[in-house]
Parts: C-alpha cells; structure tokens; sequence
C-alpha cells in the first residue's frame, strides 16, 4: 500500500544553509494494509522524519513515496490525501486548544470533510468511533481538554483519524507520555485498528513496545536502516551489532544488566554479516537479505567508519 | 540510618483548596542504599524528591519529619535548608539540559559554583570525577550545547557531586534519554555510590524495569501514598499489592507479542483526585479485590524482610 523507494531528506543548515544535512538516506520499505510495521531508532535517526515526509509535512529530497501507486507528492489536494492518511503525535496535551473542548476536534473534520452529514448522525458516528477505541462517549464529550488525562485525550485523537476513510495512520510515539498503567491499552487499539484493514506505521524509540505490536520492524541509524524484516526474526536473531547493542540496553524485569556479559559496542567493527571484505562494499551497497524477510547492512566494512557521540543541538527525545 | 522519613505531608496550595501530593509518608533509606521511587504521574514521587531538597513556593510542608544521619531537615525553612542543601543533600534535576549555564563553559561554571559555596576545589580530584563518569576533560572547555544529552546528564551528575552529599535524589534522570545513553547514565549512577561520592540514593522514576536494573529497593507510591516497599527483586517477582501487580503486569517486556486471545491489559480508572481525595484507601476504586474492609486506610506494614505493603489482603 504505502511504498518508500530510496527517500532522501536533505536539510539544509548553518547560517545561510551553506551546508547539508542528510537526516534520512536512501531508505526503502513498504507498509501493507492490516499490518504494524514500527519504526526504530534513537534521536537524531531520521525517524521522525520519515513519518513527517509520509503526512506530506515535509518535502522528499529524492525518491518517492507512494500511496497506492500514486505518489504522494503528485495528490494536488492535501485534503484528499488526508482522507485516507492520518497522523498522531507524542503529545497529546498540545495537539488540543485549551480553550474550547476537547471534542471540537470532531466538529473540525465534520465541518471540513462530512459537512452534509446531519447532525444526529455525526453524533452517531463520533460515538462509535469513541467506543472503537474503547472511550465512554459520556465520559470524553462535553469536557475540556485539561479535564481528561492523557491516555484519553491520545484516544481521541485516534478516534478523531478512524472517523475519517483512513488506510495508513502514522503514530509518532504516541505512547511515550502516557502512563505505564494506560499504555499498553492504547498500544492494544493499534491491534485493534490493524484487525480493520488499517496499515499503521509505529514510530517509536522503545524496542519492547515495537516487539510488543509490529509485524514488521525497521531499525534506523543515523538515516540508514540497519536491519529490517519480520518482528520475530528481527528481535530474535538480530545480525547487526548495532540492534543486538541496543537490545541489550533495553531494561528488563528478569535479567540485570550487570549479570550479562559485556555485549559489544555497536561502534566496534563487528563481522559483516554482507560483505566478506572492504572492497566489496564498495561495489555491493545496500542491504543484505540473510533470511526471507531479513534484511541487514553492512556493519563493519570501510564505508561505515565508527563514529564518535555526535556533537548535536537537536532535541533528545525527538 | 540513613534517612529517615517519618509521616511526612506537603501539600500544593491552589485557590481551590490543597492539593494533597503528599500525604503521610514514612520510610528509611540505609546507608549506601539505592532505592527506586516509582508511580505515575501525580503519585506524589517528584513531590516526595523534591520536598528533600527545595519546597518550591507552591509547596507547603503541613506536617511529619525528616531526618538525616540523626540531624532533623529543616524542609519547610528554605533558608535553613542552605546549610544542607549540596553539602548533604543533593539532586540531579530531570532537565539536565535546562541546568547548566548556556552562557558559561562548563568549567568556568563548576569553578562559580565552587567559590558559590566557598569551597575550594581541587583541578585533580575534578578530573578524578570526570573519569569516573567517563567524561573526557575536554568537556570542562565546551559550551553546554556542544555536548549531547547524555553527556550533558552526566556532566550534571558530577556537578550534583562535588561536595559529598549524604543523600543524592536523582528525579527522572533518564527519561529524556536514548536507551543506550540511559544504561551509561544508570551505570554511572552506580559508579557514584560504589566510590562513595554519595551514602544513599533516591531514584524518582516511572519505569520499574530501568530502576530495577541499579535499586537495591524499590518504593511504588500511589495517589500521594505509599502502596509498597520492597527489595527490587521481591518487589518484581512477588510484588502483594494489587496496584504494584497490575502495574509490573502491563509492561510490555522485550519479548513479549500481542496475541489476540492474551492481550496484556492497563489499569482500568485514573486516580483519585488529590483535592479532596476519598477516605480509605486510594486504589479500591480501580481495585480488583476491594472489600468492604477498603474504606478504612491500610496501615503501611511489613510482611517480609524490608517488605512492607499497604493493603488489607497483602497477607493473603
């Protein structure tokens, strides 16, 4: 349904944008209906990007994506291509107008997309689109925004892009400002919504609540993938040092870190998995299938030289 | 002992009435004790931390006792307070980026602080403490935004450090950071106890698998109470109270899928409000196994070695 093929994002920075910077390179990969497929990476790793460039909210440098065949670029109304492709973000408190209430998100997308529907029936739809996100309409409607906690306030929003055609949504780490207690119900709703047909691409920093609800998982560093494929290969048989460091720096209730050994770095030049010696990387870029639906780069050859902590001024949680 | 707190109550001054963040809590921290403090948003954890340190002017402390290696803190006197404060008891706050000077390099700023205190310090031992949080010494020459946040966090930590404190409270250090910057910072956590540049430690988090990893103990707190305290691997194994089981229970854990049939569940609810908070105990009304019993308040009590849990049913 929705198909990366090899998009760039170029920024440019410095004072008069005399230089470049290459946030996103060359990344390639696809999102099917009914499927979650999570998007990995630390800050700085093009993440973010990406589902920015999906929802048209920031140019493609090069490549193309393309939603159905068309590409996305090309779909002269944005409220068209809206329709069908959807976002949510991390923080749900600033996506409201204190103001008014929470639920003029609604009235907005009758008043923009549904304006001959009567107003019985909208309220009929709201409702079911409360409920298929498991809101009491009564709790939720008529309250404002500081009146609801943020697990609610995140449903709606979700509820807000299921009232809509939508076939793609894009969740930006919608779960990391919500409570331990009520994250896991919203992460359930993505299975909820991939039940109905949707494709939904999960952007997220947290490698367990990916394993948790994607079927398919990409890891980016630094604007490359670096491994991708199915969840359960990915996380289960992890080639590149770089996933396999940081699985290993993933919290966990059974294991301490200081009963496991020493896993390497994912700077230090491991074995490649794809190439047998530097020169071949050269003539052999790209990613490696090592299995059906297991892709992995290049880990250790001369292209990728070990970089230090960058020197950075973006935003840690990005 | 190192801390002791006893029945401690500070409450948040509103025009609508106060908000009871933090109502009777008592607890002991031990020396070169690393204790975890868990919960949710508004369980009272950053209130509880910051009440050790600096009451802001919200803040009022309404009653119960502090204590530090046997000198009672003087916690609603903020004056008083300076004697304490950096020299026994210190904080990591949770936005290292928004406490360092952006105007100062960080060695000029540690050398303000220092003359701040009228302590002198040694350019050797500063070193010393770099190294150990695996800080090159380049840093003391560059500019706050020319480090990452990591290292920011860390520079911090050191910071935080230089003057000993008895009691360190780190308030959600890791949460801005990326997995593998979060392990560095909870290692060096460890590093400072280990080398004994601090006694004991608080860490105010809302992620139990992160804390478990360098806690010794772990206190999960709920709506401005205490729901239980616990060695960290007891607490995570057998935790007693109902709020700690369904809390540990919905962690999705690296490894675990969604299936269709055994879907992991949330906590149904929200918590009470602190305003007028309902008598008994907090948690009955999200509570799977409240009885009658519940509409009195659980004492706070230990069941097991360093195990102590506020519910009626615990020792069941």
């Amino acid at each position: 349904m929705l198909k990366l093929d090899n998009v760039s994002k170029v920024y440019r920075v410095g004072a008069f944008g005399g230089r470049t910077m290459t946030a996103v390179s060359d990344v390639s990969f696809e999102v099917n209906a009914g499927e979650v497929v999570s998007l990995i990476g630390e800050s700085g790793s093009g993440k973010s990007t990406i589902g920015r460039m999906i929802l048209r909210l920031t140019p493609v440098s090069r490549g193309a994506i393309t939603l159905n065949d068309t590409d996305i670029s090309a779909v002269s109304s944005t409220k068209d291509y809206y329709r069908h492709v959807q976002g949510v973000f991390q923080d749900p408190f600033s996506c409201f107008n204190p103001i008014f209430k929470a639920d003029r998100v609604f009235a907005m997308i009758k008043e923009a997309y549904f304006p001959q529907v009567s107003a019985a029936d909208w309220r009929g739809r709201v409702e079911s689109a409360l409920k298929s996100v498991r809101l009491d309409p009564g709790q939720v409607l008529g309250r404002y925004p500081h009146q609801l906690s943020g697990g609610q306030l995140q449903r709606m929003l979700i509820a807000r892009a299921v009232l809509l055609d939508i076939r793609l949504l894009v969740a930006d780490e919608i779960i990391s400002m919500l409570d331990a207690s009520t994250r896991i119900d919203v992460l359930n709703l993505l299975a909820d919504l991939r039940a109905r047909g949707l494709g939904i691409l999960f952007v997220t920093h947290d490698l367990s609540l990916g394993n948790y609800v994607s079927d398919r998982t990409v890891v980016l560093r630094n604007g490359k993938i670096v491994e991708m494929g199915r969840t359960e290969l990915v996380f289960g048989d992890p080639r590149h040092p770089y996933t396999r460091s940081l699985l290993a720096s993933v919290p966990r209730l059974d294991v301490k870190w200081i009963d496991e050994p020493e896993t390497e770095d994912g700077d230090a030049a491991g074995p490649c998995p794809y190439h047998d010696s530097p020169e071949e990387s050269r003539t052999r870029p790209g990613l490696a299938e090592v299995e059906e639906d297991h892709f992995v780069a290049c880990s250790g050859c001369a292209d990728h030289p070990p970089q230090a902590e960058p020197r950075t001024l973006a935003k840690e949680n990005a | 002992m190192s801390l002791t707190v006893t029945d401690l109550r500070v409450y948040y001054r509103t025009l609508r009435g106060d908000v009871k963040a933090l109502d009777g809590v008592t607890f002991t921290v031990a020396d070169g004790e690393i204790m975890g403090l868990a919960g949710e948003s508004g369980s009272g954890k950053s209130t509880l931390g910051k009440s050790l340190i600096r009451l802001d002017g919200r803040m009022r402390h309404v009653g119960g006792t502090v204590e530090l290696d046997g000198d009672e803190l003087p916690i609603g006197d903020d004056a008083r307070m300076d004697a304490f404060r950096f020299h026994r008891v210190s904080v990591i706050p949770q936005y290292s980026m928004s406490a360092l000077n952006p105007t100062r390099k960080i060695g000029k700023m540690v050398a303000e602080l220092m003359a701040s205190r009228g302590v002198r310090l040694e350019p050797a031992e500063l070193e010393r403490r770099l190294d150990l949080v695996g800080l090159s010494r380049e840093v003391l020459d560059r500019y706050p935004m020319e480090l990452s946040g990591g290292m920011k966090q860390r520079v911090v930590m050191v910071i935080s450090t230089l003057l000993n404190p008895s009691l360190l409270i780190a308030d959600e250090v890791t949460s801005a950071l990326d997995v593998s910057s979060q392990k560095a910072v909870a290692g060096t956590l460890l590093q400072l106890r280990d080398a004994g540049l601090v006694t004991s430690m608080i860490v105010v988090t809302h992620d139990i698998s992160l804390v478990y990893q360098i806690a010794d103990t772990i206190m999960v707190m709920y709506a401005g109470r205490l729901a239980e305290k616990a060695p960290a691997g007891v607490l995570v194994t057998e935790p007693r109270h109902p709020y700690t089981k369904m809390l540990i229970s919905a962690l999705p854990e690296v490894g675990v899928r969604y299936e269709e049939d055994s879907r992991l569940s949330g906590i149904p609810g929200s918590p009470p409000p602190l305003l007028d908070p309902p008598g008994g105990c907090r948690f009955r009304d999200r509570c799977p196994i409240a009885f009658d019993r519940c509409a009195e308040q659980p004492p706070f009590v230990e069941i097991g070695p360093g195990h102590s849990v506020a519910c009626w049913k615990a020792g069941e």
